[in-house]
């Protein structure tokens, strides 16, 4: 097991760590799940108590949880992992020729590799009576220790800094009984959050709930009292006010003496590249006291990401890199939500649209820049952050969203959680995850006991969210109200998945580029971390490479979903449904009795006539799939796949009197030149004869309506999760446009969107006004599309043809009877 | 002692994929890695039941196609922070042929299986 020691054998590698906080200790925990044997680990931790989680002493200060409650491994944690702690007891010298840390009281521990995990510093004010006792900090247990004990004997409480940490703090030091006044120097609080409406807002609750605030007051002195402890807080314009206990909350500062001691490079914290080294490659730092890129983050999120990263290097394992996070604040002050992320305040070229209601307590602003969600502020209602967070980290184009954009996301047809939009008014057994079922007590329940953080550390225990997202808003409620958690933070750019950082584009290109054919192949170029990725990589990277490269990428069918593999869909007893093909919906006598017949010869439970205007046969068993598709003889349905599904037409001119056009014979046309289509995701067609649109176009991928004229093209409908309205493309004259203009907007889909977005998704990423450009302005370049994607067509052929009568992959259905 | 029964080529299964073994009214999926490792699992994933051999295989792990769990194919353990296994049945490859031990499944001492 000491293959990953250096000479192979011989002692383990010694990794001393400086710091016992959040980050650092979750890089420990990263590491050794990664490699357990690497290393022998020592752990210097200036204070006298285990790693707890920071974020909650507000409660532990408010009196609604212990220190004991907070603690986040225990002393038993370290015993099990072997890391040699060391509390109490501060660094103080790094020598770095001898490798070498030293502590106060000279005990030296020798180091292969270093980690700085020293957080930081809170910013005293340095003015007259700052060191006198009854003043103090806002940082770690002893802070808190020293408030509590203050807050039995005291009145008067003056908390100085009207920022989220002060606000914690005043609010805590009221809950204890104490008489509090927030001074802040700014004219509004939380001017690095919100703008002033909101912050009068929240000013104007907190005042309500009895706390007093001094705002635009600058501190000169903190007044001795006869006792010697502090007495009074002596503002610069002359005015004073009575204070016991003064907490200073002005701000915190990355924590880099020893580095500097030390020589390593500094400048608004420790300075590391993406792999968190410092310039001594041996020394590693991470959390509120590493700066990377010029950012020293203080949120948990982007922090646990550069443990993530840090560990991996640790244990010399893939290529991981430490980006940068985007960061939004989601934060709960004292029962009154918030949200804030980007530049909120707007500024030139930029537009607001603003919603307030100061009875209900509501105030929300979003910031739009070139149609682009840079920043927005919300209070009283943030289930809607979410969601916001995400076009504005995507950089998603919202012009055609304006109108609802304020209304949040219901107003776009979201569906999946009853409309409920505030966490804290649920009780523990309502639904929060329909798609799932999970249960506001059963998220509460996992936070608490797994120590959970992140929102995809709730997905992964619990699986809430993690289908449609839908309500993904209020699982960070849940999670801010729960874990403390004051963020919510995603990487810059999202990778395919975690067995790789490389995202969906970069894969796209550089399988075009290198004409990679084979998922190996992608898999080595790319330095995929995992020897054959996972059940999310493999079917994407399965796709982009038969639709980079027809006829020449072979289809590996154990990279497809069981249904694409089986040419059929999985139901829960382990059974199977076929749906055959009836183009345009419509069928024959002929067909409809071999149907009839084979559900009787296979004993097929369950017969069921589907939305897309087909005959869905039920509980087939698949030893028996070849012989039924043999005897349907009729063309797979491709209902089990990311292929194209339906055209479903009305009968048009042909029966109707309101018929304008035979919307029948083109969606059969249309079915039958896109058959066999594989895509990013489904996609489904529909065709109406005449506007009363009675194939339900608006909610396709494409709809098509007849009008006197000829046919309008509405293009990224939606029937699912999320109700998409189609929006209109183009109208054209003849049935042959209408085959030009649809097959290179779907050949542009298929060559651009990510696998897994369908139409309406790759729309809202990239902007209407760009398929015009390229479907409509360019006729060589949609042409060229057309063409392609005939000739992509041209190399496939009808999958049940193959199996039922050629017997291609006929292991697939064969069982071995022992 | 195991009592082996030879079921089927190591060529029958495809790599990174499985085949079903019916024995009675047990069904005991059978694994091939890219490495041409073999595993035998019974087909339910501890989770609902699903049928593992449909599943997507890589590395050493298999994706149930119902839930999307993960589970270990060398020991039937669900992949952290899902718990349960799925019981696991003796191989043996000897020249390219692959035998089961049916009555000498494994259970493991972390695991809750049903049965």
């Amino acid at each position: 097991m000491d293959m990953s020691t250096p000479a192979g054998h011989g002692p383990k590698m010694k990794l001393v760590m400086v710091g016992n906080g959040m980050a650092g200790v979750r890089t420990l925990e990263e590491l050794l799940k990664l490699a357990p044997d690497l290393y022998d680990i020592t752990v210097f931790g200036a204070e006298p108590h285990p790693n707890y989680n920071r974020i909650l002493l507000s409660p532990v200060l408010a009196g609604e949880q212990t220190v004991d409650d907070i603690v986040l491994n225990p002393l038993d944690w370290y015993r099990e992992n072997n890391i040699t702690l060391h509390l109490g007891r501060k660094v103080v010298k790094i020598d770095r020729s001898a490798r070498h840390v030293e502590d106060e009281d000279g005990t030296r521990a020798g180091y292969d590799r270093l980690l700085l995990a020293t957080g930081s510093t809170p910013f005293i004010l340095p003015v007259p009576g700052a060191d006198l006792e009854g003043v103090v900090s806002f940082r770690d247990i002893a802070d808190v220790d020293a408030m509590i004990r203050a807050a039995g004997r005291y009145r008067h409480a003056v908390v100085i800094g009207g920022g989220l940490l002060g606000l914690e703090a005043a609010n805590g030091l009221m809950k204890r009984g104490m008489d509090v006044s927030v001074v802040h120097i700014g004219p509004w609080l939380m001017e690095r959050q919100l703008d002033e409406p909101a912050a009068r807002l929240l000013q104007k609750n907190l005042e309500e709930k009895g706390m007093k605030f001094l705002l635009q007051k600058q501190t000169a002195e903190l007044v001795r009292g006869e006792s010697g402890r502090v007495a009074a807080i002596q503002f610069k314009d002359g005015d004073s006010a009575p204070a016991d206990l003064v907490v200073m909350a002005v701000g915190i500062r990355p924590n880099t003496e020893l580095a500097e001691s030390a020589g390593l490079h500094c400048n608004r914290g420790i300075v590391v590249n993406d792999t968190l080294q410092t310039f001594d490659p041996r020394i590693y730092s991470i959390g509120e006291c590493a700066a990377h890129r010029g950012i020293a983050y203080g949120l948990v999120a982007p922090l646990f990401e550069q443990a993530r990263v840090c560990a991996n290097h640790l244990a010399h394992y893939g290529i991981g890199r430490y980006q940068g996070s985007v960061t939004s604040t989601k934060l709960k002050v004292t029962g009154i939500d918030l949200f804030s992320a980007g530049d909120f305040s707007g500024g030139e070229g930029t537009e607001a649209i603003l919603y307030s209601d100061p009875i209900g307590g509501v105030y929300k602003k979003l910031v739009i820049k070139d149609d682009k969600l840079v920043g927005g502020v919300m209070i009283g209602d943030t289930v809607d952050g979410a969601w916001y967070f995400s076009l504005l980290r995507d950089g998603k184009n919202v012009s055609e969203l304006r109108d609802h954009l304020m209304f949040g996301q219901d107003h776009c047809g979201n569906l999946g959680h009853q409309g409920i939009n505030k966490a804290a008014t649920m009780t523990d057994d309502m639904e929060v995850c329909g798609c799932n079922g999970v249960c506001k007590g059963d998220i509460v329940k996992a936070i608490r006991e797994k120590g959970l953080f992140t929102l995809e550390d709730v997905r992964k225990h619990t699986k809430a969210s993690s289908s449609c997202g839908s309500c993904t808003g209020l699982v960070e409620q849940i999670l801010a109200v729960t874990a403390g958690g004051d963020y919510s933070a995603a990487p810059k750019t999202k990778s395919v998945c975690g067995c790789t950082d490389h995202t969906h584009e970069e894969v796209r290109a550089t399988i075009r580029q290198n004409k990679l054919l084979t998922i190996p192949q992608v898999m080595n170029f790319m330095e995929w971390r995992t020897p054959n990725g996972c059940a999310s990589c493999r079917p994407a990277l399965n796709y982009y490479l038969i639709a980079a490269w027809p006829g020449e990428a072979e289809d590996d069918p154990q990279s497809r979903f069981i249904n694409e593999r089986a040419h059929a869909n999985i139901q829960r007893d382990g059974t199977y449904s076929v749906i055959p093909r009836m183009w345009g919906g419509n069928t024959t006598p002929s067909e409809l009795r071999r149907i009839a017949e084979v559900a009787e010869k296979y004993d097929i439970p369950a017969i069921h006539v589907t939305g897309g205007q087909r005959i869905d046969l039920l509980g087939v068993k698949k030893e028996d799939l070849p012989k039924v598709w043999a005897d349907l003889d009729m063309p797979s349905g491709h209902a089990y796949g990311k292929a194209l599904r339906t055209v479903k037409t009305c009968v048009g001119s042909e029966w109707c009197r309101f018929g304008t056009q035979n919307s029948t014979q083109m969606g059969i046309d249309l079915e039958k030149v896109f058959f066999k289509m594989w895509a990013p995701h489904k996609v489904k067609l529909a065709v109406s004869g005449c506007p009363r649109n009675c194939a339900e176009v608006a909610i396709k991928d494409i709809g098509i309506i007849g009008v006197d004229s000829g046919w309008e093209i509405y293009v990224g409908g939606n029937g699912g999760i999320k109700t998409e309205v189609a929006q209109f493309l183009v109208k054209l004259k003849t049935p042959d446009e209408v085959l030009e203009y649809t097959g290179a907007f779907l050949q542009l889909y298929r060559e651009e969107a990510r696998y897994l977005d369908r139409t309406v998704h790759y729309i809202a990423r990239v902007g209407l006004d760009y398929v015009k450009k390229k479907i409509l302005d360019d006729a060589e370049g949609r042409r060229a599309l057309y063409e392609r994607l005939l000739f992509a067509l041209s190399v496939e052929r009808d999958p049940w043809v193959e199996r039922a009568k050629e017997g291609k992959q006929k292991h697939e259905f064969e069982t071995v009877s022992a | 002692m195991n009592n082996w029964t030879d079921v089927l080529d190591v060529n029958d299964i495809p790599p990174l994929g499985a085949r079903v073994v019916r024995h009675g009214s047990l069904d005991i999926a059978v694994f091939r890695t890219d490495g041409d490792e073999i595993f035998a699992l019974e087909d339910r994933c501890p989770h609902k039941g699903g049928p593992l051999s449909q599943g997507i295989v890589h590395g050493r792990k298999v994706t149930c196609p119902m839930h999307g769990w993960n589970v270990e194919l060398d020991s039937g353990q669900a992949v952290a922070p899902d718990q349960g296994c799925a019981r696991e049945f003796p191989v043996r490859v000897e020249n390219g042929r692959v035998s089961l031990d049916f009555a000498g499944s494994v259970q493991r001492p972390a695991c809750s299986c049903s049965d």
